[in-house]
């Protein structure tokens, strides 16, 4: 009886619990339908007030809004990065409404993105190619807008304990260049205290940088680095290891200089004095290895975009480039 | 009892409702999926990088010869582009044997300490502080390799650079060993206890014991933990990327600076346009990476299949 009993056990249970289920079951309909169509209409609202940022992002006016903060992806230049976030923090008191996401990652990744069209702004520390631009119109369907947003005086560093001041371009590319023939200080004339294996140690960048880029075109004359040469993901980290490495020489921006490194002076032809990376000698034009810091946008900016780039190009944005380190615009080239 | 008989009469199997049943089936078939998902993503990945590598084989720039046998890394050169990975193959495997120099001793003699010298509270203890080394995520080791360890190496050593192929390995050792070491103490916990109570019914030492019993009978599962060990270290990216001074050279010394394949995808896929012969070449190099891990995996896997058959 025990054994035919149990097998029924769960169909008897279902039987007599079987009402208070229904029950349940019609209590909960009525609050559920209710809930239905609460969240109908909040759907409903959301949608229309969302519409017209809807229309607003197809437009391409850049720039994405959510919740009436409007931000801007800006992208690019190890070499930048640090002023583009002193920009994009300061931007913040003039613009609440505006909110700027700055990351670096290199000058060939920001126009990489660029062409993509997943950020508003490309920071490069180099020109755009001729090659980038035709992508950015194959895949956008618009052109590549370039403004100048500063100077920047391309730094050769040493460690502070090389006695060495000056170098000329012909020896920078000696040591860099493949099969450049320089691989010791000593072929330089160069006797580093407490050092006695003085082999030099290239330090470079890798090759998504702009840095690179520019080095490669303006002291290697477009030929191929030596490989062996460290190449480190950030203008910083090149300045922070030639501090940290006595035979150490590494090329990086003018604005990140420490206490444990010297810039050395920059010697174009025999013959001609060094001139030293400065403000001065990169407006007129006589410090040889100096570049542009470019902003890239797709066609004409407009909105948000346009009122962050003209402010970058005004007195308030420029004088952040010169709190960096970096050299601003000539006051004429400033928008009013 | 009889009373349920007679509660619902001549229904004497319980009949469940049609949603469970297919609610059921759906659920099984669900797991099934989770249990076969795994094989799917692995052929899919596969699948996804040798698509996006294999263009780059017929083109004309590029000759897998080249490719295995140059160091020449040149791929975004001006006139002159090329593409070999000899360097980098050789500093991939170079740092890994380096580091498998520091971690097999210190993970092998960890697993041997855990399951025969040390006593249970300690072992409790020392498992949970080696499960946390493990789980420290392989940024903040590239962190700790390129400001203390780069320090340390450039004062204690002739290293003109701290971050080199050295502090790399100390790095990956670091973080392969709390692998070698749990693996390895469950091989020598396999070991059944006969083993011991033979040899020390014939007066072995404890030290005796470990090395002319438990290591041969648990060589096998021992080996398997140094595999995939290495198999940790080959596939190491953001560790290696900070710490190894990311340079394209053949390393002459342990304090050369050099670059691994994975630290040269990290760094490199980022810039490369979509499609490009720069973008192939290096979803070639993950070609030839996953091959590398797929084969330390597999014989980790044979070995320890060779264990189970025991």
């Amino acid at each position: 009886m025990a054994l035919g009993g149990t097998p029924a056990l769960p169909a008897a249970d279902r039987g007599a619990s079987a009402n208070p289920l229904v029950e349940e079951n019609e209590k909960r309909k009525r609050p559920m339908s209710l809930k239905r169509s609460s969240k109908i209409r909040l759907v409903t609202a959301l949608m229309v007030c969302l519409l017209p940022y809807i229309g607003c992002g197809s437009d391409r006016s850049g720039a994405s809004r959510s919740g009436g903060a409007t931000t801007i992806q800006n992208k690019g230049s190890d070499t930048m990065v640090n002023v583009a976030q002193a920009w994009a923090e300061e931007y913040r008191t003039v613009n609440r409404k505006v909110n700027v996401e700055v990351s670096g990652g290199g000058s060939g990744v920001g126009i990489a993105a660029l062409i993509r069209g997943t950020i508003d702004i490309a920071n490069a520390s180099r020109e755009i190619k001729e090659e980038e631009i035709r992508q950015a119109r194959r895949n956008t369907g618009q052109e590549v807008k370039a403004f100048i947003a500063g100077y920047d005086a391309l730094a050769v560093y040493v460690n502070r304990a090389n006695p060495l001041d000056e170098i000329a371009i012909e020896q920078l590319a000696g040591i860099f260049v493949e099969d450049g023939h320089i691989t010791r200080w000593s072929q330089l004339g160069v006797r580093i205290p407490g050092v006695r294996d003085d082999t030099i140690v290239r330090v470079s960048r890798q090759s998504s940088s702009g840095t690179y880029d520019f080095f490669r075109e303006k002291v290697l004359d477009k030929r191929d680095f030596e490989l062996g040469s460290r190449d480190m993901n950030g203008s910083k980290e090149v300045v922070e290891l030639v501090g940290n490495a006595l035979t150490a020489i590494g090329y990086s921006g003018m604005g990140y200089a420490n206490s444990g490194v010297k810039m050395l002076r920059i010697v174009e032809k025999a013959g001609q004095p060094g001139v030293a990376p400065t403000a001065e000698t990169t407006l007129n034009k006589t410090y040889p290895i100096a570049r542009s810091l470019n902003l890239y946008v797709l066609g004409d900016p407009k909105g948000a975009v346009k009122e962050y780039i003209d402010w970058i190009l005004s007195d308030a944005g420029q004088q952040i480039v010169e709190a960096s380190g970096y050299v601003p615009l000539s006051l004429r080239k400033r928008q009013r | 009892m009889p009373a349920y008989g007679r509660a619902v009469p001549g229904r004497l199997r319980p009949q469940r409702p049609r949603w469970a049943v297919l609610g059921e089936h759906i659920v099984e078939l669900l797991i099934r999926f989770s249990g076969i998902s795994a094989i799917l993503f692995v052929l899919a990945i596969f699948l996804f990088v040798f698509r996006e590598a294999l263009p780059v084989l017929g083109s004309e720039n590029f000759s897998l010869i080249e490719f295995f046998t140059s160091i020449e890394w040149y791929p975004t050169s001006v006139n002159n582009v090329r593409y070999g990975t000899l360097a980098l193959i050789v500093g991939t495997f170079s740092v890994t044997l380096l580091a498998m120099v520091f971690a097999v001793p210190l993970g092998l003699g960890g697993a041997i300490f855990l399951s025969e010298f040390c006593g249970p509270k300690l072992r409790e203890t020392l498992k949970i502080v080696i499960e946390l080394l493990a789980a420290i995520p392989s940024v903040v080791w590239g962190f700790i390799g390129l400001t203390v360890m780069s320090r340390l190496l450039v004062e204690y050593t002739s290293a003109p650079v701290g971050v080199n192929m050295l502090n790399g390995s100390i790095i990956l050792a670091l973080m392969a060993v709390p692998i070698i070491v749990s693996i390895g103490e469950d091989a020598l916990k396999a070991v059944p206890d006969s083993f011991r109570e033979a040899g020390q019914a014939l007066g072995a030492t404890r030290w005796q014991l470990v090395y002319r019993v438990l290591l041969p009978a648990a060589k096998n599962g021992l080996l398997a933990a140094v595999l995939l060990g290495v198999g940790r270290a080959v596939g190491e990216t953001m560790a290696v990327l900070m710490a190894t001074g990311h340079a394209v050279t053949i390393p002459h010394g342990i304090l050369d600076s050099i670059r691994t394949l994975t630290a040269n995808i990290a760094a490199e896929l980022g810039e490369a346009p979509v499609g490009s012969e720069h973008y192939r070449v290096l979803f070639l190099t993950g070609v030839l990476l996953f091959t590398i891990t797929f084969l330390v995996n597999l014989s980790a896997d044979l070995v320890i299949r060779g264990v189970r058959r025991k």
